[in-house]
């Protein structure tokens, strides 16, 4: 007898696609044809990719099941340090989802399709105002794809003044992908070490900084968690040698409201949707990122943007623009979410998001402190970072705390990043958690580091209540198995 | 406010802990001179209900609704979208997921990309896709530079004109900062590329084509594949509309080597233009050089199988400047979407619907033609066509638009000397009876 | 990870401060890395090599290692030109892991062998993995 599919609790086995179904089901209605067959050369013809024939049942019982071996937001807390995994309101689905929106062909002209622009002018604008800022393009799909269009701005900003400039400062706690996207505008990244309080020191950037720099990437709060307190003043330095201050607004969740980044020196900022502004992650994506410069920066952006004259709305694209970044408007979709999340929260309650964002994040760190290395003893924004520096003697690492959280219900914060704290465990819990659900948490750790103390075998051989325990990547990269 | 749990007396309490007596002191290490000094000139905050409305509002103003049967394609297309597809990819386990980094939480969501790798890759006959980039334009972008990348010290890079305007658009913002050559293949009478200026081009890293094209010609993939390969270039494939594949053959079949294109088709709307996904896929020695996110099979402590993301060391996190692109994400659910769409298909299902598609557009197309109109390009096309109009067609596209459908793409404003040309598309939502209804009306 | 006396660092072999190895094999020298290098490695899974054929001047990055998370380039300690790769590790890449010191990566006809010389002996190597 074939094993049944059940494994524990409601955890069902489900094979890959192709082991299941047989030639001739169907798993969606296909109109019949009622005009005859055109002819096709044979020579053009394919044969038809070797896909697996499922019913509708099928394929909706398979999905299903590989949902419940998911952790999603709406599952549990997720504290992922960096990516804000805060709640993902429902009603924006349905806006996102309304029918006139999904079925909105982009190549419409204007008059036919003016609601759809009108979202995107009046987000332009909001986005605008929420950053302090002049001007946006929300084109981008992405936070690195935002940066990149930030990055090719200040290549053609730097080319309109006569001279390419060939490097750019990047602090040591930077996201990976900041020297990536310096890199694909060919600027070669010059690091900068973070100073001891874990921001950036001013000496530094002044010796640094000269006429071939085409400015610096900054991450404020930073990924420490830590606001960078002297920006203003590495701006002015910045600019005084013709140079550019980019924002990575990653962070952006703890600074709504409170910090105006035209006001930091800030000429280029990008946003993720899909952190501050409550769009889903959707397992890796689609997300959405933003570019806003300053009134100077504005003819660069990437084109189309809508503009309104007061009664009609128009896609404008400007000569001097570095041109598309995407086949059309970005993920439109998500700019939807996002927009109704803005207009849910007006003002009022986006501060406040920032601000309990902030307070949960200094609960957290307070109450922690004394059981996990805090790698910053400093007042922390939206996240703060500790370390397993404590657990070493036992040879428990960060890996061992993090798939043990897994264990308790927890998915676990970010690890191993900033590279610059070694063994870095980084806890943004966000605003969305309820202080009931920040003392579980907090106990759940406190009881982890007991259990490191005790019995250290039980966390090296954690998750245990999964459906799969900890998988071998050193053999995924040695073999890769990509396709099945 | 219904996001945000915190009470006042919890706000105390959590002060008390923290050890500050307000708000203000937990934001010290902020200037004042970088301070939001007024407050955000926002709309009022909004009741779910009151959203609803300002919502509706805004949607009345679309003139295009969705009873509109829309014959424009050119990279967003309508097609059916069975009701189990945004059902199930509705479940918050898969959308409210980061990407899968711890896998023993989200075997769901790298199952189900690897089984999108899989599926993808064998619909356009390469040995390895990646999980999906943001689009087809800015993945034609990426597989330029891959080929740049593996072409190692050579500097130029050709496209034919008959690819999308707007992908070649992207490819020049992305190409616009460094020192590579793009150099343009003009496209001959019959609407296919040109590809007799290839002939020992020196230091040409890759080419790349659209297939079916911009005009939905079929482009002779195999004599592309033979003069590009003479002339020491990789061959990049793209396309706008997979569905094709279920009735053509597919470009890596015809040797390809990178293959890249728009997969909005398989499950998603038009939705004005995005969410869909990059499929990328390349032959199975190219693979250190593929950007994007990959998901592996292996096993764990107990010898099961299971899935986790692999050969990350390709990739921004790691490689930091040197990586082989920048992006950091996929597009995630839309991935899953296109893999449950192809499920729901299958194989004997995407042929058939493949072959509608043909005879749908080959039926306008002929009937235009006896309206009157002429088939500007003689290759044999799929979905899509491009015809001239003798007369001003705008008067019978008006004519047209208010009997709610939308038809043609004026070409104009893409290609010089397209006066009165039009792209048409025709997918299985438009019946007999539209199509009809767009024939008799451009006899009139 | 090895604590420094855990460290295998045979005295028949040269070190750089890069964590390589280089040894004279009559007029061609066998280039590789350290016990060192391999722990803090850990499970090696690609190893990108040169072709042969290709030349590169002392310090020259030759190649790439990686691990599941990490990339580490590889500078070339002496100068030449690649006369042989190891391609066993194309496959078993885990070699530079079991067997550092007969696991060579590439082999090179130096421009002058006697640069050799101005490596690391042993004593001077472990002198710098103990910081001194």
């Amino acid at each position: 007898m074939k094993n049944g599919p059940g494994r524990s609790g409601l955890i069902m086995d489900e094979p890959l696609l192709w082991e299941k179904g047989k030639k001739g089901r169907n798993g969606m209605s296909i109109p019949e044809s009622d005009i005859p067959a055109a002819l096709l050369a044979d020579e053009l013809c394919g044969e038809g990719p070797d896909f697996p024939d499922l019913s509708e049942g099928e394929v909706v019982r398979h999905y299903t099941r590989l949902s419940q071996w998911n952790f999603g937001v709406d599952t549990g807390m997720y504290p992922l340090g960096s990516c804000t995994m805060k709640y993902n309101p429902k009603i924006n689905e349905k806006h996102a989802a309304a029918e006139e929106i999904t079925s909105a062909h982009p190549l419409l002209d204007d008059e036919y399709c003016q609601g759809t622009l009108r979202i995107i002018y009046e987000l332009q604008n909001f986005l605008a105002e929420i950053t302090g800022l002049d001007a946006v393009s929300l084109q981008p799909a992405a936070g690195a794809h935002g940066e990149l269009a930030g990055m090719l701005i200040f290549d053609a900003y730097h080319q309109n003044k006569g001279k390419k400039r060939s490097k750019i400062l990047m602090p040591d706690t930077a996201h990976g992908t900041n020297p990536a996207s310096a890199a694909l505008c060919g600027y070669k990244p010059v690091e900068i070490k973070s100073g001891e309080r874990g921001i950036l020191d001013v000496e530094q950037i002044r010796e640094l900084m000269d006429e071939e720099t085409a400015g610096i990437m900054i991450t404020n709060p930073n990924t420490l968690g830590l606001f960078e307190e002297n920006i203003r003043e590495i701006a002015e330095i910045v600019h005084e040698k013709g140079g550019l201050v980019y924002g990575d607004g990653a962070n952006m969740n703890a600074i709504m409201g409170i910090v105006d980044l035209k006001a930091c020196g800030v000429d280029v900022l990008h946003l993720n949707l899909h952190k501050t502004f409550s769009t889903p992650h959707g397992g890796g994506g689609p997300g959405a990122g933003p570019v806003c410069v300053v009134d100077e920066l504005q003819k660069y952006l990437p084109s189309p943007r809508v503009e309104f004259d007061g009664s009609t709305y128009s896609q404008v694209e400007d000569p001097a623009s570095i041109g598309r970044m995407h086949g059309f408007h970005g993920n439109y979709g998500v700019l939807v979410k996002a927009f109704c999340y803005i207009l849910t929260m007006g003002a009022e309650y986006l501060k406040k998001a920032s601000q309990y964002a902030v307070l949960n994040a200094s609960y957290v760190k307070v109450k922690l402190k004394d059981h996990l290395h805090l790698a910053y003893d400093r007042p922390c924004m939206h996240e703060a970072v500790f370390s397993d520096k404590n657990q070493q003697k036992n040879h428990v690492s960060t890996l061992d705390i993090a798939k043990r959280l897994m264990d308790y219900g927890y998915h676990p914060p970010t690890i191993y990043f900033p590279l610059v704290v070694p063994g870095a465990i980084m806890i943004e819990p966000t605003e969305t958690e309820s202080l009931e659900e920040l003392d579980t948490f907090i106990d759940v750790v406190k009881m982890i580091v007991k259990e490191a103390e005790t019995d250290p075998e039980l966390l090296h051989n954690s998750p245990s209540r999964f459906k799969v325990k900890r998988l071998d990547e050193t053999q995924a990269a040695r073999n890769p198995c990509l396709c099945g | 406010m219904r996001y945000l749990p915190h009470t006042d007396e919890d706000i105390r309490t959590m002060f008390d802990a923290i050890g500050v007596k307000d708000f203000e002191e937990l934001f010290i290490t902020v200037p004042e001179s970088c301070r939001y000094d007024k407050e955000m000139a926002l709309p009022l905050p909004k009741t779910e209900w009151a959203l609803n409305k300002y919502m509706a509002e805004i949607r009345t103003m679309m003139k295009v609704t969705p009873e509109h049967t829309v014959l424009i394609g050119a990279g967003r297309y309508q097609h059916n979208i069975p009701s189990s597809i945004p059902s199930i990819m509705g479940r918050s386990e898969l959308l409210t997921a980061y990407t899968p980094y711890q896998p023993e939480m989200a075997q769901g969501t790298l199952q189900g990309l690897f089984e999108y790798q899989t599926l993808t890759a064998r619909l356009l006959g390469v040995d390895v896709a990646n999980a999906s980039m943001y689009d087809g334009a800015s993945a034609l972008a990426e597989a330029l530079l891959m080929g740049l990348r593996i072409g190692k010290r050579k500097k130029r890079v050709a496209m034919s004109a008959a690819i999308h305007p707007h992908f070649r658009e992207v490819v020049r913002t992305y190409f616009h900062p460094i020192e590579f050559e793009i150099i343009e293949l003009p496209f001959l009478e019959d609407g296919r590329t040109d590809f007799s200026s290839l002939v020992d081009e020196n230091g040409l890293a890759a080419v790349a084509l659209q297939s079916p094209n911009f005009f939905g010609v079929v482009e002779e993939m195999e004599a592309a594949a033979e003069a590009i390969h003479q002339a020491g270039a990789l061959f990049v494939a793209g396309f706008s509309e997979p569905l094709a594949f279920g009735l053509l053959k597919n470009p890596g079949e015809a040797g390809a080597d990178i293959v890249c294109g728009e997969g909005q088709s398989f499950g998603m709307p038009e939705s004005f233009g995005g969410p869909g996904l990059g499929m990328f896929g390349c032959k199975q020695k190219y693979v250190r050089n593929l950007p994007g996110r990959l998901v592996g099979e292996t096993t764990d402590l107990d010898g099961n199988r299971g899935y986790v993301l692999t050969l990350a060391t390709r990739e921004q996190h790691i490689r930091r400047g040197k990586a082989t692109s920048n992006i950091c994400s996929n597009q995630g659910i839309c991935t899953l979407t296109a893999a449950m769409y192809m499920a729901s298909l299958g194989g004997t299902g995407l042929r058939k619907l493949a072959r509608l598609n043909y005879d749908r557009s080959e039926y306008l197309k002929q009937g235009l033609e006896e309206a009157g109109a002429s088939v500007c390009f003689s290759s044999p096309t799929f979905n899509e066509f491009v015809v001239e109009f003798k007369d001003d067609f705008r008067p019978v596209q008006k004519r047209l638009m208010e009997q709610k459908i939308v038809a043609g793409l004026d070409l104009a404003k893409y290609y010089p000397g397209f006066d009165n040309r039009y792209l048409f598309c025709v997918t299985e939502t438009a019946s007999k009876e539209i199509l009809d209804t767009v024939i008799s009306e451009v006899k009139k | 990870m090895k604590e420094v006396h855990e460290l295998n660092l045979p005295e028949d072999v040269r070190y750089t401060k890069d964590h390589e190895w280089a040894k004279v094999t009559g007029d061609t020298i066998k280039i590789g890395i350290s016990d060192y290098a391999q722990d803090q490695m850990g499970d090696i899974v690609f190893v990108e090599m040169p072709a042969v054929g290709d030349t590169f001047e002392e310090g020259d990055e030759f190649g790439t290692l990686e691990s599941v998370k990490a990339v580490t380039e590889l500078y070339i300690p002496v100068g030449g030109e690649v006369v042989a790769i190891n391609e066993e590790l194309e496959d078993t890449p885990e070699l530079l892991n079991q067997d550092p010191y007969g696991g060579w990566i590439v082999e090179i006809k130096p421009n002058d062998i006697q640069e050799i010389e101005q490596l690391f002996d042993r004593d001077t190597y472990l002198g710098v993995l103990k910081g001194e």
